[in-house]
């Protein structure tokens, strides 16, 4: 792959105290890649975020943010980082006491010196991407859960960040929504070439947006399968990674031809 | 084709060409980043004005280096005035991604009804608006009062459902675990009143009435009082937090749907820890406060702590005893209710959090007050 690495996790491990969540993790996500974190419920994909982003320092092993290690930067180093980055929460994590507007302005009105005038058409724009225009003035509570969550992506959005991460964007959404957010992530690497992070288990969004990914297993506690999804499915041998990426049919089918088979060999 | 204004503000760029009579041509270069000096989108509306009527806007971007939202803020302005204007605009110049964002900007419209513009309310709407919500919350305060009577009736029959642990985790977070602060305050308190006291005595030469003066006082309402406030202040406080937390998170509408009230499961609990540890407090506080006024009457006024400790028994009846352990019970039952109330009535927001919080301190040392004046009053009147 000629593709430049954005980010590199090298040899990772995560730990809540002595409890390892996941050890040995190895992979690189590339630039203008979208990149799926998945694996079943509990196998620490959003503490993977967690570590990716900056929020929860690895027990073992080193982040880079191109050649940068970020857990070995100054903390002025890290704030850098993390200007450049934007997270989407899994249910918006909104500011409940400011309007929409207010929750969009806020990192611009810290981090750039655009004049109010300038930051008002930003939001604008940037809710209107989301098709939540008009809504300025709400308050988180006064919108549906689907909205608040497209309007924590336009406060993602609003720094034009070079990596945006996604902890399970489709969650709690209606199909049609979810499908819209899909392209909208499409959309967002082809234009701005942001690289994409999504954390996920929805069969449905990463086949239709991912180019690469790791696989995360909660029993051996380390990364099964790395690799486009849409290959792994065609190409992997890994009981575990095909039912994952077949919602058990796999399995299942394995096991009837197993029954089928001893039936037989009964008869 | 010539160029015939040219821009050149910062390092984002536009030339306007004009082609042919009546289309208008825009060369954006440069980089169109946000915070780089940009042209104003009022640059092009000057443009469609002079000169003869434009037709149509094409664009080209051949010598734009980068671009970010400081472009599509720009172009989103122009469309705007085009559109209304009626002018067509020519798209095809702009570079893909830059053409996906601006449709996706525009595929859902504006929804205008959405839109609020804060509206003045005339001075005796507001007053009527106040007065109304003011009938609300004394309504809520009432029914909040008297779902918690049923409940109680039903803590009578032994009907009442709520875990027995909740309540004695409740009882040792608001009784043992707030007798460090309790100590001191008291402690303090009883200091303060002697030394107020021994001031004034000692020009008499009645040194010894301080400690008349200290026991009366701190057992009679002093030490409930100041418990009281602490508790409001720790206890109460918690109260709303949590219940108010419970309401954000849907915890409370989950207890509800399961059919168990959360009167019972959760405000009863509380009420009963609060008034089964508030008159053991007090009365802790009392012996506290009592401490504080020997400390300075044994150190300062040179009384024996015997005498001290003599003078206090004499002065202290039974009685005191029992209104101080009385007011300490009002108290719990106030602060409980006051927390609960607030806790329960919570909005869905972290702010709303706070607001039930602070209301239900407020309210808490409010009623405890007032209840202490009206319980003053009666035992005035009955002569005890």
């Amino acid at each position: 792959m000629g593709k430049e690495a954005h980010i590199t996790v090298q040899d990772l491990t995560m730990a809540y105290g002595s409890f390892v969540i996941q050890r040995d993790l190895n992979f690189s996500i590339h630039r203008g890649d979208v990149f799926v974190i998945m694996g079943g419920s509990g196998c620490g994909k959003s503490t993977l975020l967690r570590h990716l982003v900056g929020l929860k320092p690895p027990s073992q092993g080193r982040v880079f943010y191109g050649e940068i290690s970020f857990w070995e930067a100054d903390p002025s180093e890290q704030d850098r980082i993390m200007r450049r980055i934007g997270i989407l929460y899994q249910s918006g994590a909104l500011w409940s006491s400011m309007t929409l507007a207010e929750n969009v302005a806020l990192p611009l009105k810290q981090y750039t010196s655009l004049t109010p005038p300038q930051i008002q058409e930003v939001v604008s724009l940037k809710l209107s991407l989301v098709g939540l225009s008009g809504f300025e003035e709400f308050y988180p509570s006064e919108i549906s859960g689907g909205m608040r969550k497209r309007a924590g992506l336009a406060r993602a959005m609003a720094m034009d960040p070079e990596i945006l991460f996604f902890d399970e964007p489709s969650a709690g959404l209606d199909p049609i929504s979810a499908r819209r957010l899909d392209d909208l992530i499409l959309d967002l690497r082809d234009s701005l070439g942001a690289t994409i992070v999504v954390v996920t288990h929805e069969l449905a969004s990463i086949f239709a947006i991912a180019n690469d990914s790791v696989f995360l297993d909660a029993t051996t506690k380390t990364m099964i399968a790395r690799g486009d999804p849409k290959q792994l499915l065609a190409e992997s041998k890994d009981p575990q990674v095909l039912d994952f990426l077949t919602r058990g049919e796999a399995g299942a089918q394995a096991e009837k031809s197993e029954m089928d088979r001893q039936g037989g060999e009964g008869l | 084709m010539s160029p015939s204004i040219q821009r050149q503000l910062g390092q984002g760029e536009v030339t306007f060409i004009r082609p042919n009579g009546d289309t208008l041509h825009l060369r954006l270069a440069g980089a169109w980043k946000l915070g780089n000096a940009l042209p104003s989108a009022s640059e092009v509306e000057k443009q469609i004005a002079s000169g003869p009527p434009v037709r149509r806007i094409t664009f080209d971007t051949q010598g734009l280096r980068e671009w970010d939202t400081g472009l599509l803020t720009f172009l989103v302005k122009v469309l705007d005035q085009c559109a209304q204007g009626n002018i067509p605009t020519d798209l095809e110049g702009l570079p893909p991604g830059v053409q996906r964002l601006l449709r996706l900007a525009r595929a859902v419209p504006e929804r205008k009804e959405a839109s609020r513009k804060a509206v003045r309310e005339p001075f005796l709407a507001r007053i009527g608006a106040s007065a109304l919500r003011w009938g609300q919350s004394a309504t809520e305060v009432v029914e909040f009062v008297g779902e918690m009577a049923l409940a109680i009736f039903r803590l009578f029959r032994g009907k009442a459902r709520f875990q027995r642990s909740d309540l004695f985790l409740i009882m040792q977070d608001c009784g043992a675990q707030a007798l460090p602060i309790v100590s001191l305050i008291s402690l303090l308190v009883g200091l303060i009143l002697a030394f107020i006291g021994a001031v004034q005595l000692q020009t008499f030469g009645a040194q010894i009435y301080v400690a008349d003066l200290v026991g009366i006082a701190m057992v009679r309402v002093m030490g409930a009082v100041m418990t009281g406030i602490i508790v409001a202040g720790r206890t109460g406080a918690a109260f709303a937090a949590e219940l108010g937390t419970m309401q954000v998170n849907e915890e409370i509408d989950a207890l509800k749907t399961l059919g168990i009230p959360a009167m019972e499961f959760l405000v009863l609990p509380r009420m009963l820890a609060l008034v089964l540890m508030m008159p053991l407090l007090c009365l802790y506080a009392d012996l506290m406060g009592v401490l504080g006024g020997m400390i300075v009457g044994v150190g300062m006024l040179d009384l024996s702590p015997v005498a001290y400790f003599h003078q206090t028994c004499q002065a202290v009846s039974l009685t005191f005893v029992w209104i101080g352990l009385f007011h300490g019970a009002v108290f719990g039952v106030l602060v409980a209710l006051s927390g609960c109330l607030r806790g329960i009535q919570c909005g869905r927001s972290a702010s709303a959090v706070g607001a039930a919080a602070t209301s239900a301190v407020v309210t808490g040392i409010i009623s405890i007050v007032v209840a202490t004046a009206i319980i003053t009053v009666i035992c005035n009147v009955i002569g005890i």
